[in-house]
Formats: structure tokens, sequence, C-alpha cells
């Protein structure tokens, strides 16, 4: 297993890395009150150590079900998700999740200092140290004045931040991300989206996205995967091949990022007139500039 | 039982300013109450005077207030109203307790809430005051048989709060909690408990205020020795401003305890947002 903590200048886009996290072979079928749901047909990737890979799909594609099975928060109906090595059956200790709901997710009785700190209380640490890691995140996520607000005092941009500085506190190999941008304003987003990728280059941490929104998955990832109108299975497994430094002014004005974004628009429009089990087809984006 | 107020004065359009710059005479209510509650005691003090009501069963209010003058005057009447305040403190103090216990441990196993959910339907509106033979029989006319009344009373208002307030956890607050894998005694601290304590709060002024109903009517019975026998005393001997004065007076208790409730519900919940101001969207 290599380093987890890679350093900046070794993360090169498309250099092959040890698979951290394995998603083999996973359905999910809700049944209840007679009727069967198939959300989940069959879904199989891997997600290398420190990679950031974006999934996108059509709505109702399946994609919180998915997170939710890799989070252990859901049990798969067949298959197996897999992280460093151990099957997952239950939330792992080494993975974060970011919901989409900030307002539901971060507790209003605490602070957003608390907040923070609430998860770290469980890891076996000195107080020093929490605070350390608290006034860190807190730092990171650029709310290094915010610590003894509450959330419900913050606005909606701020408050997901917390949330963010919540997971980057915790420290984990893995952060799943579930549209977490959905809920807030156009440039708040960039704003945040520009805050993932900085985070992920200092922390060196595996970020799993979910979103329904084509351009943040191209302009995020270095890896997308699309995927198909419920029931779900991957149509594409897209290599970003973007330059690493990226901003939203010119890497969203760049030909091979208008080239992208195209292509996985057109996936997903097929996607929404395809149902999982048909036969993926569908035109390979055109060469890469490098 | 206790009706809900609602602030009137922080609507948006006051927040936000959108009120015309034309100004308009709006008291605050709590002075419009005060005017309507001077009016009323005007009232009760000239219609028997002008014998539109008899005098005999419907004294003016200055000899309600004369008698009442006279009668905590005795020695008697303290010794009524701690007996009455120890069966409300101790009886809502014991239901506080086991409600809240048992209303997190129903509420947070799911077997146990489904087995027992509808034993409770039964039992929760069986009277209290149905109890009072029962009562009578195992503890005689002493503290103890007000304490029955009162606690059973209060016990399924607190109960009921806290089995809702348990269910009430958000689901995404929840999920929250698992994916940072917060413990059961950590989940109740940080998660069940600040959840259900608006419900809890509510069940504490509800409990309150029935535990104090419970205690009264125990004396007017005959069980315990606190303000309800002073009531029934007076009435049996004719007193019957002293009747007003003493009833007047358990109504104000209910006011004051019902304030402390209040007071206690704004510190516990400043963050709730039935407390707050929001700034954030």
């Amino acid at each position: 297993m290599s380093d987890p903590v890679a350093a900046p200048s070794t993360r090169q886009p498309g250099q092959p890395r040890t698979a951290l996290l394995d998603v083999d072979r996973v359905q999910k079928t809700y049944t209840g009150q007679g009727r069967t749901v198939e959300a989940v047909r069959n879904l199989t990737f891997s997600v290398g150590d420190g990679e950031l890979v974006c999934i996108v799909g059509p709505s109702g594609a399946g994609k919180t079900t998915l997170l939710k099975v890799i989070a252990g928060l859901l049990e798969p109906t067949s298959g197996t998700v897999t992280l460093d090595g151990t099957a997952v059956t239950g939330p792992p200790p080494s993975m974060a999740v970011v919901f989409q709901e900030y307002g539901r997710s971060l507790f209003p009785w605490m602070t957003v200092e608390g907040n923070v700190e609430l998860p770290l209380k469980q890891k076996k640490m000195g107080k020093e140290r929490r605070a350390e890691l608290v006034r860190d995140a807190l730092e990171a996520v650029g709310l290094a004045d915010a610590h003894s607000a509450y959330p419900w005092q913050l606005s909606g941009g701020m408050q997901q931040r917390v949330a963010i500085a919540r997971a980057v506190a915790y420290q984990p190999k893995v952060l799943l991300m579930d549209e977490p941008f959905a809920a807030v304003d156009a440039q708040t987003r960039a704003d945040l989206e520009d805050l993932i990728r900085s985070l992920w280059h200092r922390l060196g941490v595996t970020i799993l996205f979910v979103t329904h929104d084509i351009d943040e998955s191209v302009y995020l990832g270095e890896r997308v995967l699309v995927l198909s109108s419920s029931p779900t299975v991957i149509m594409e497994d897209l290599a970003i091949d973007l330059p690493d430094e990226r901003n939203q002014l010119d890497t969203r004005s760049s030909p091979r990022f208008a080239e992208l974004r195209h292509h996985v628009y057109e996936q997903i429009q097929l996607a929404k007139h395809r149902r999982g089990g048909e036969p993926v087809t569908g035109p390979a984006p055109a060469g890469s500039p490098t | 039982m206790t009706t809900t107020d609602v602030p009137a004065l922080d609507t948006p359009d006051a927040r936000a300013g959108l009120v015309p710059a034309r100004r308009r005479f709006a008291p605050p209510s709590s002075a419009l109450g005060l005017v309507g509650l001077a009016g009323f005691a005007v009232l009760i003090e000239v219609l028997p005077r002008t014998g539109l009501v008899p005098r005999d069963y419907f004294p003016p209010l200055s000899a309600m207030v004369t008698a009442m003058v006279d009668e905590v005057q005795t020695q008697g009447f303290w010794d009524a109203l701690t007996e009455t305040l120890m069966g409300w403190g101790i009886g809502l103090g014991i239901a506080l307790v086991a409600g809240i216990s048992l209303g997190l441990l129903l509420g947070s196993v799911e077997v146990l809430r489904r087995y027992t959910a509808s034993t409770i339907e039964f039992l929760r509106p069986v009277p209290s005051v149905a109890l009072i033979p029962l009562a009578v029989l195992l503890f005689g006319f002493q503290l103890q048989s007000t304490l029955l009344l009162v606690v059973y009373a209060a016990f399924w208002q607190v109960l009921i709060q806290v089995l809702y307030g348990v269910q009430d956890v958000d689901p995404v607050a929840r999920e929250t909690a698992r994916s940072y894998q917060l413990g059961p005694v950590a989940r109740l601290r940080y998660l069940i408990w600040p959840t259900a304590l608006p419900y809890v709060m509510t069940g504490v002024r509800l409990a309150a205020a029935v535990a104090l109903i419970l205690a009264v009517t125990a004396g007017l019975v005959g069980v315990g020795r606190g303000l309800g026998a002073e009531i029934a005393v007076a009435q049996s001997s004719g007193a019957v401003p002293l009747v007003y004065g003493l009833v007047i007076t358990t109504g104000l208790i209910g006011v004051v305890i019902n304030l402390l409730a209040r007071a206690l519900e704004r510190r516990t919940l400043s963050w709730h947002s039935s407390m707050r101001a929001d700034i954030g969207g």
C-alpha cells in the first residue's frame, strides 16, 4: 500500500494508483408493499488511492443509493464494496460523508466548532489534538473566525463549508460527497468546487463526488463515471485529461473542457433513454491534447 | 391544555423594515393584555355592586382581595400553600424523571415501542381523579395520595412528548451520526436528546400545569391539606369572598408556573427555530 498522503508534486493525472475502494457487481433492489424497484442493477468500478472521481448521471439514476451503499449506510442486495482490503458492512471508520442537505446534517444545537469536533470525540485523541484538528479544518475551508457561531447563523455556502471541515478534521481516507453543492447558488458553487480541488491537492484524500451537474463533474474530476438511468449500470468510465491546475475561467473556456463536456452530455442524453442492461455504445472522446 | 402563544412582533415585514415609514400606533401585545385584565377587574368590581349579579354568591373584587389579605396573615394559608407546592413539585419531579427515562427507552427501542403503544393509549385517557378512591385506599389522606394523582396525570404528558420527540430525529442527521461512528451513548447525548428537547420542554410545560390542577383537586376532594382543602373549608363555612380569593391565588400560581416553564424553554432551546431569529438561508 502506498503512502496515503501523497505530496502534491507526485499527483499526475492518469498515473496508475493502488485501488483503495472496490465496488464489485453491486446491485440494490428495494422491496416493499408487493412491488420491487431495482434501483441499481450492476455496478463495478474501483477508485485508486488519492483519486478524485466524479459520478454523474441523470436524475433518478440511483446515485444516492450507490453512495449510501458505498458509505455502508445501506446494504446492497448483492455484490460487495471493499475499502482498503476490508469488506464494507457498516459505516467504515476511515470514510467521511458530506451530504447534500447541510442544514439537516449539521446539528443546530451545536456551534460550528462543536459540530466539527463531535466526530473526533469518538476517536481516541487528546483534547489539544482535537482542538488543533478543528482549528486547521476550519481554517482550510476559510471559516477561521466562525468557531462560536451556530450553523443556522451562516449562509448556505458557509454551512456546507462547515460540513466539509467536519469531514476534513475527521481525517478520512475516502471522502464521499453526495451532490454537496446542489442547494447553493452558482457563485458559491464555483468557490466550493475550487475549495474541493485545493483540499484534495493539499490532503491527498481520495474523493468520490456524486453530482448531476455535467460541468461540475468534468471540472472537478480526474475521472468521470457516467451512470445510466435506473436500473443503473456504468455507461462510461472517462478519464479527464485536463491539466491538473484548474481554474473556473480558463479551464471552463478551454476547448478540451468543451469536448469532454459535450461527450458526457451526449452520454447522459443517451442514458436518459436507455435503461441498464442494454448494450453500451457511444462515440469515444476525441484524442487527448497532450 | 395551554395555548401556544406565538410572538407576533417578529414578523418578516417588521424585520426587513418593510413596514411603511408612516408611523402607526401599535402598542405591544403585553400592554393590551394588561389593559384587558384591568377592564375585567373593574367589571367584576362594578357588576356585583350594581346588583346585576347576586352579591352573596358573587362578591366584588375588593371583597375577594380583602379576604385574601386577611388569609395570607394566617399560618394555615402558608401551610396549605406549602403542601400544594410540595405535592406539585415532588409529583412533577417524579413524573419528569419517569416520563423522560421511559420515553427515551421506549422511543429508542422500536420493538418496545410497538409492544407498549396500545397499553399507553389505553392508560393515558384514564382521568387521574378516577384514581382518588385507589389513592385513599393505598395511602390514606396523606401527601402520597396527592402525589399518586399528580404523578399519574403529569407522567403521560411527558411520556407522550418524549416518544414523539425521539421519533423526530432527522434521517440525514441520523445517517451523519452513523457515518461518523457515533456510538449509542454519543447518539443519545448529541443527537436524540437535543432533538427530543423541544418536545420534552412542551411536556414539562403541560405537565407542570396538569400537576397543579391535580395538586389542588386532591385537597378539594379531601385528600391532603393543600389550597384545595382551604377552598373546600371556606366554601362549607360560607366564606364566599375567600373562596374566590383562593381560586384567584391558585390561578396566579398557575401563571407563575407557566412563566417559569416558558423561561426555561427559552433558555434551553435558544438554538431552536421557534426561538431564534434566522440569519442565514
